[in-house]
């Protein structure tokens, strides 16, 4: 829009010379109100549920904040100091919860980064029962966390599960304890995550094949490219926009896991599978602990935003250089 | 941390009102709707829904409409609401939480209303009547009092062989369990390691002698001699290979129900779930491991809470309920809970009901004392050493040292938090 209103703006100034920057400048200035006017309802949203939430809990944060009773004291930087110098009673717990959020997203990061792209590129081809297959590996997804998780504990019991019941049958060992005991918990969390998410990345890896021209495999094929090569030099660097998405969206959606280990494990075995999420509920919203609880989101968030920079910074240099190249 | 926002109320504390006295002959004012908050989600649920319905039918001034939220989720919710001047006006809620609940100023004082309730000490046993109690001021009228007990597989045990009387001694309980292995049934005595697995060690612990915190709440106890004693018996069930190791939430339940267990103790509360199975099942009360009898208990109260605008009419209406509640006990003997109020308990609906043969249990049921969220430190640190041990991860005096040490520091700060200094 911005653009056409700057090349229209020569053409005028030729015509009238003197008229000219008055309406330029008038259509900004609409542009601009329009433009706000069309940001407004986000903005209130963005405001009411975002930014004041944020403001108050670092308020709550600084005091020893319990809303049930009658007198919040301010406590200054405590409830921070608390969690570095292990004098806060949560300290431990929740040190130990960001330790079991980091090993659950570098498990299950790569894994949802590939297998969706494996799956994709099956549905990618033509055979008979396609959409069939499309729909199969996007239905969980569907699914509430609920559901998942209850469904799978059953499944996983370790001494009344479906699970077990079939590897003795097939002679396998049927004692596993695959929510009770590691790694046992943290290889069923995963599974499960993946089994359950996977359909909504390969979607939209699917979406972005599709974009890729068949030209340019046509060229490779020209060029002489194998299968190999076609998917290294045509498939990877088409996906790569959608793969910053993909990377981000997969990255923040682990780093909140609550559900899953909430009620498949219950944070067990002792509370090796409780993820940051779970300890800042527990203490916030079952022990009312508030201020600790916030000063554990906020440094939480923290941590979050300084991955997700590096994050972009990676990926947003190996964006330019390309960019470059092609130039 | 946008979740945590959420709280954000106005200023104005939930006040302390219990309306005008109750006129003789029940309430006569406007018809009025009242909510009535449980956590009756198990086989006890459809009981106390009947009785809300006869109440409803006896009379048409008050409408009560009750809500059932899960135990695990009531407390924090109640307190929120009432906070929020939503609140329900009645509830049903479980005597270790009337003093974390009073702390956290969502409870009414009955004090001044007992004789408008028409109850009384002397129709009570002490404990639970004074359990209602917390500094110095009442805040529940005991419902009923629930505890542990032990289910049998009648049918599973007599296919083995085994048809005589279960051991209530120690050593007798373990041959027992020795025998019914021997005689086919693999894994007689699922052990968890999460739910009702501390209620288990609570009622092993106190049988042993100890006692699991300081009356005062100063400090945590249960890592005392008695409280590895209980421990390490439960851990020996799995050692022992009468029962499965690694056995998760829910799962012993299940294996019972499914004819894989002889017995297991839950709690009475399950007896109408049980009841509903094909099974051949009978109930007794927890068998004497230690030294002495115990069994952890509880006991449903009910209670009047608070509110930011409080209604006369409602507080009066709610006071009738909590009248015909107590005076209809009997009735909740149905829920498979043991009626509360002595002469209820004399009943012929009570005297028939399965929940009867753990009458006899009464006198050694052991309550939790009244501590402002001990609750909450009790599933933080208690809990998980039991599971700790259960599991096998470590060893059960090590847990047991490693949580109450945990547990002191939660209950210290809990007393400076609640201003008990």
């Amino acid at each position: 829009m911005s653009e056409t209103a700057t090349s229209a703006a020569p053409a005028a100034a030729v015509t009238s010379g003197r008229a000219a920057p008055a309406p330029t400048h008038r259509s900004r200035s609409g542009e601009a109100r329009t433009a706000y006017l069309f940001l407004a309802p986000y903005l209130v949203l963005f405001t009411v549920f975002v930014l004041v939430p944020i403001v108050y809990g670092l308020w709550i944060s600084l005091h020893a904040y319990d809303f049930t009773l009658p007198e919040q004291p301010f406590v200054g930087l405590d409830n921070y100091t608390g969690l570095f110098d292990g004098s806060s009673p949560f300290a431990g717990p929740f040190w130990n919860s960001m330790q079991a959020t980091y090993l659950f997203t570098v498990l299950t990061v790569p894994l949802l980064l590939v297998v969706p792209l494996l799956v994709a590129l099956l549905m990618n081809g033509k055979f008979p029962g396609r959409t069939v297959f499309r729909a199969m590996y996007f239905a969980p997804y569907v699914l509430g966390v609920a559901v998942v998780s209850v469904l799978w504990r059953y499944l996983l019991d370790g001494n009344i599960g479906l699970v077990n019941y079939y590897a003795g049958l097939l002679g396998l060992p049927d004692t596993t304890p695959w929510l009770t005991d590691l790694p046992w918990a943290w290889a069923s969390l995963v599974f499960v995550t993946v089994w359950w998410t996977l359909g909504f990345n390969a979607v939209i890896y699917l979406a972005a094949l599709q974009e890729i021209s068949p030209d340019l495999y046509e060229a490779a094929r020209v060029d002489g490219a194998n299968a190999w090569q076609r998917f290294w030099n045509v498939t990877l660097p088409g996906l790569r926009p959608v793969l910053i998405f993909v990377t981000s969206v997969t990255l923040i959606a682990c780093v909140n896991m609550f559900g899953q280990s909430w009620l498949m494990t219950q944070g067990g075995p002792g509370t090796e599978t409780r993820t940051a999420i779970y300890q800042i509920a527990d203490t916030g919203l079952t022990n009312f602990t508030s201020g600790a609880a916030s000063a554990m989101s906020t440094l939480f968030t923290l941590s979050l935003i300084l991955v997700n920079i590096v994050i972009f910074v990676l990926l947003r240099e190996r964006e330019g250089g390309r960019k470059g190249a092609r130039r | 941390m946008a979740s945590l926002g959420l709280a954000g109320c106005s200023a104005a504390d939930p006040l302390v009102d219990v309306g005008p006295p109750l006129p003789e002959q029940g309430y006569d004012g406007p018809p009025v709707e009242l909510s009535y908050w449980t956590g009756f989600t198990g086989g006890d649920g459809p009981t106390m829904r009947a009785i809300v319905q006869d109440f409803n039918d006896s009379q048409d001034l008050i409408r009560v409409e009750m809500n059932t939220v899960q135990w695990a989720q009531y407390y924090q919710r109640v307190a929120a609401a009432v906070h929020a001047g939503k609140g329900p006006d009645i509830g049903a809620l479980q005597i270790d939480q009337l003093a974390t609940q009073s702390s956290r100023q969502t409870l009414n004082p009955l004090d001044d209303v007992l004789d408008q309730l028409a109850v009384s000490a002397e129709d009570y046993p002490s404990e639970v009547w004074d359990g209602g109690v917390f500094r110095d001021q009442r805040y529940g009228i005991p419902l009923d009092v629930h505890s542990l007990a032990s289910y049998a597989n009648r049918g599973l045990l007599e296919e083995a062989g085994l048809s005589g009387e279960i051991p209530s001694d120690g050593e007798g309980y373990l041959a027992f369990l020795e025998q019914a292995r021997a005689a086919g049934i693999d894994e007689p005595f699922w052990m968890p390691n999460r739910w009702p697995a501390h209620l288990m060690f609570l009622s092993l612990l106190w049988q042993f002698g100890g006692e699991p915190y300081a009356e005062d709440g100063t400090e945590a106890t249960f890592d005392s001699d008695a409280g590895v004693q209980a421990l390490e018996w439960m851990r020996g069930v799995v050692d022992l290979g009468l029962s499965p190791a690694n056995v998760a939430i829910d799962s012993q339940y299940t294996a019972f129900k499914d004819n894989r267990g002889a017995v297991t103790w839950d709690g009475i509360w399950q007896i109408n779930d049980v009841g509903g199975t094909e099974l051949d099942w009978e109930l007794s009360p927890v068998p004497t491991i230690g030294p002495e009898p115990a069994v952890w208990a509880s006991s449903h109260q009910l209670v009047l809470f608070k509110s930011r605008a409080p209604d006369d009419d409602k507080l009066q209406a709610g006071k009738q309920f909590i009248r015909y509640l107590a005076e209809n006990s009997a009735a909740w003997a149905e829920s498979g809970m043991v009626p509360a109020r002595a002469s209820a308990r004399e009943e012929p609906e009570f005297l028939e009901s399965t929940s009867s043969s753990i009458a006899e249990a009464v006198p050694t049921m052991r309550f939790l004392p009244p501590v402002p969220a001990l609750g909450d430190v009790q599933a933080q640190t208690l809990e998980l050493a039991v599971s700790d041990a259960v599991l096998g991860r470590v060893e059960p005096a090590e847990a047991l040292r490693t949580q109450a040490a945990r547990a002191t520091t939660l209950m210290q700060a809990n007393l400076e938090k609640f201003g008990v200094r």
